[in-house]
């Protein structure tokens, strides 16, 4: 009976090996390959290549471009939607915050199918709005995202900072700004985090809404088709890289727990 | 090459996804992967005799690319010639029964499927082990040219065996096309047997668009029909397609089609990869990106269904299903095959050097595969079953024939009927009495003309080689610059809004550090 018991360092042993098999080594992989050429022979050109390439620049400020656009619509439609459901006296209100992440649940191929056959009924032809349809897309397909944080953030306000301010003298538009608005910075920024990103890279919402236009997931996959799996490698690496940047950069606003918390929910 | 099956595209850009832990997979677990595929025929200890032993053949190939089983009893196909067709179980089961009736020896057979010809090549550089594959002509002149590929047995065209199924029931036509196709001075036919194999064409909607319209590589980029008008997200084909709309003045030309060597000829004018033609194809194609509706991977044929589109560039196998599928939906598409000239394809079985591995029990096993889907009656069973064009004419057995009847045949009270001569494919001799079919008209410029397409059409099709290292990267270069957006195309305004933009939030953080300290400092 005795013999069942574990260490904690035993206990962890399966994480440890589970994080080098699918973390470290596949990092490790890809490092490899976007700095060897196809002989296998150490190179920067891979490197250089990115950035002197005017097709990734540009696939890369149009993927900037669609996620910034995204994130934004997402941001504008989703902290009026969270702010009422958490500042109203509605008795179901989580029922509420229910429908709008019920979408979820069903597979998202299946939602942009959906989407597309509704957009045709109201454009008539989706080969002249590619831009425009990327973006709805990837909206429907991310607004629960950002929806969630910023919810949790404001149900977490203590009200009475509210009440102090119109105390001291501030209209409704001034409590707003100057107290509410800067205290749900992490629910904003962690909502940003999680919309901004795959939104660079869901390749998939642009096919299946007829945007012929490469973002960054379809050029990697365009390199291995190619059987370039170093070059493939390199943009995926810059990829992790300007991710990396991001996510150190926003961290600095989450240090409280409303983005933890909103992804819980989910 | 050409399939369908709603998977693909998911699975083609999964490939990318999935590729990081492939390559681990490759990398770190070569020898269980060795031991997982390497240890494939064992000697069973309790038999003593060598009939014991079991086969384990390694088969790839596309997604739903081979009959399954199980079909509906109301399914089943009495043709004329008195043969029934009926699948019921997969085609795979029935080999491995086959095989241990005919060669008293058990075969094993691990059947998977690839998602496209370079996701099969990828696989096999990552390590995956196979007998038998599937590719199209392509990828086999690149396996071949890289030395990989096992050749066939003299044993396989022995004619004078009758469980020879391909060599003696393979088209003339198709093994003709074979035996002259070469790379490297190697005629494909020493490695490879046909399988399945199509043209290119445009799947059209006869009420939005007309017959002449639709028959020339010109309709993708005509403005009659901007935005609906969908091609495939494919490099090779979209190629082919620009070629043949940038030389239509000189492939039309009758006498340029009146030269001895007017084959040879246009196999050269659509084989062009200097850098004058990538170039001009790169502008014809940015034009066609704007014109068209989109390039798709798997939409196509619903968007044909759905009205979305009134025509679509498509393989003639998938035509035939969406043709199919559009009439149970009440809607007519029919198919042109472009007058310039049209893409020939082939898929076929090719055996791998490394799977093979000198094994003589597997190469007879994966060369008996090849025959058993080559008999006449399973060929029938993969061509109903997936809709493509089985290479496999019938020699003195005339089940296919006989199938091609059934399903094109003009019934006898029909009035509006063609005679449809298919002698270049079943004999090679187009003026054959015996496969002359009799068939209503319309079916001329739908599922029959593309299932089975006539001398015309065959007559100006050309294969597309596999390019060379330095032409493949120019093309694909080519394919991203068309793709991607170009960062000079963006407009000065932009990037005047782009700098507002910035230098306006710097403003912001500024004044907001500066009033902060200001804060502090009271």
């Amino acid at each position: 009976m005795n013999g069942l018991r574990f260490s904690r360092k035993q206990l962890g042993i399966p994480y440890a090996l589970f994080l080098i098999c699918f973390v470290v080594a596949p990092l490790f992989v890809i490092i490899y390959y976007a700095f060897t050429n196809g002989e296998g022979r150490f190179t920067f050109d891979n490197l250089t290549g990115f950035f002197t390439s005017p097709n990734t620049i540009g696939t890369l400020a149009y993927s900037f471009l669609l996620a910034i656009v995204t994130t934004l619509v997402c941001l504008l439609l989703a902290y009026p939607i969270a702010y009422i459901l958490a500042r109203s006296e509605m008795k179901r209100k989580s029922v509420i915050v229910m429908m709008f992440v019920l979408p979820m649940w069903i597979n998202f191929t299946l939602r942009i199918t959906a989407l597309k056959e509704v957009l045709t009924v109201i454009e008539g032809n989706l080969a002249f709005h590619p831009f425009l349809n990327s973006v709805i897309g990837m909206t429907y397909d991310f607004l629960p995202f950002m929806i969630l944080p910023i919810y949790t953030t404001i149900l977490k306000l203590d009200g009475s900072l509210m009440e102090a301010a119109v105390d001291l003298g501030a209209n409704s538009f001034q409590t707003f700004v100057k107290v509410t608005l800067p205290l749900t910075v992490p629910g904003i920024v962690s909502g940003i985090v999680m919309v901004f990103l795959p939104s660079m890279t869901n390749y998939v919402v642009l096919d299946m809404l007829y945007n012929s236009t490469y973002i960054m997931g379809s050029l990697i996959g365009s390199y291995f088709s190619a059987y370039n799996w170093n070059g493939g490698s390199m943009i995926a690496l810059v990829l992790l890289v300007i991710i990396l940047v991001f996510t150190l950069v926003t961290n600095k606003y989450t240090d409280d727990d409303g983005g933890s918390r909103g992804g819980a929910l989910l | 090459m050409k399939h369908r099956c709603f998977g693909r595209s998911i699975s083609r850009k999964l490939a990318a996804a999935v590729m990081a832990v492939s390559l681990l997979a490759g990398q770190m677990l070569p020898v269980m992967a060795s031991e997982d595929t390497g240890d494939t025929v064992s000697a069973k200890s309790d038999g003593a005799s060598d009939t014991a032993k079991e086969v384990t053949l390694r088969v790839c190939s596309w997604e739903e690319y081979i009959d399954e089983g199980g079909w509906d009893e109301d399914e089943a196909m009495e043709l004329d010639n008195g043969t029934t067709i009926f699948g019921e179980n997969s085609m795979v089961e029935d080999f491995e029964n086959w095989y241990y009736e005919n060669y008293g020896v058990k075969v094993n057979v691990q059947y998977s499927c690839f998602g496209t010809n370079e996701d099969l090549y990828n696989m096999l550089t990552l390590g995956d082990v196979y007998d038998l594959v599937c590719p199209s002509e392509y990828m086999i002149m690149k396996l071949m040219s890289e030395n990989k590929l096992e050749p066939l047995s003299d044993g396989f065209f022995d004619e004078s065996n009758d469980k020879n199924y391909y060599i003696n029931d393979v088209s003339p036509y198709i093994r003709d096309t074979f035996e002259t196709h070469e790379i490297n001075g190697e005629a494909w036919s020493k490695y490879a047997a046909g399988f399945m194999f199509g043209i290119t064409g445009i799947l059209y909607n006869p009420e939005k668009m007309t017959a002449d319209e639709a028959g020339t590589w010109t309709v993708l980029n005509n403005p009659k029909f901007a935005k609906q008008i969908t091609i495939k997200d494919n490099v090779r084909d979209s190629y082919f397609a620009a070629v043949g709309a940038l030389q239509r003045n000189k492939l039309m030309d009758p006498e340029f089609r009146a030269q001895d060597d007017y084959s040879d000829q246009l196999k050269d004018i659509m084989n062009d990869v200097s850098p004058e033609t990538i170039a001009k194809s790169q502008d014809l194609l940015q034009d066609i990106k704007d014109n068209v509706y989109s390039f798709e991977t798997d939409s196509g044929k619903a968007d044909m269904i759905t009205g979305k589109v009134v025509a679509n560039y498509q393989w003639s196998g998938d035509a035939v299903y969406a043709m199919d599928q559009a009439e149970e939906d009440g809607v007519k598409l029919d198919f042109a095959v472009p007058e310039e000239c049209t893409n020939l394809y082939f898929d076929g079985w090719v055996m791998l050097k490394n799977g093979i591995d000198g094994d003589a029990d597997r190469k007879q096993a994966a060369e008996a595969f090849i025959n058993f889907v080559s008999r006449p009656d399973n060929a029938v069973r993969n061509m109903y079953y997936i809709g493509y064009t089985s290479v496999i004419a019938g020699g003195y057995d005339d089940t296919v024939y006989s199938y091609l009847d059934y399903t094109y045949g003009a019934d006898d009270d029909e009035e509006d009927v063609v005679d449809y001569p298919l002698g270049y494919f079943f004999t090679g001799d187009n003026t054959d009495p015996d496969y002359v079919l009799r068939a209503p008209a319309e079916q001329v410029d739908r599922q029959l003309g593309a299932q089975y397409p006539s001398q015309d059409a065959i007559e100006r099709s050309a294969v597309m080689e596999y390019f060379d290292e330095d032409a493949t990267k120019d093309i694909n270069q080519m394919w991203i610059n068309i793709r991607c957006y170009n960062i000079k195309d963006v407009p000065t305004w932009a990037w005047f809004i782009v700098a507002a933009v910035i230098g306006a939030l710097a403003g912001v953080i500024v004044y907001h550090k500066r009033s902060k300290k200001l804060y502090l400092k009271k």
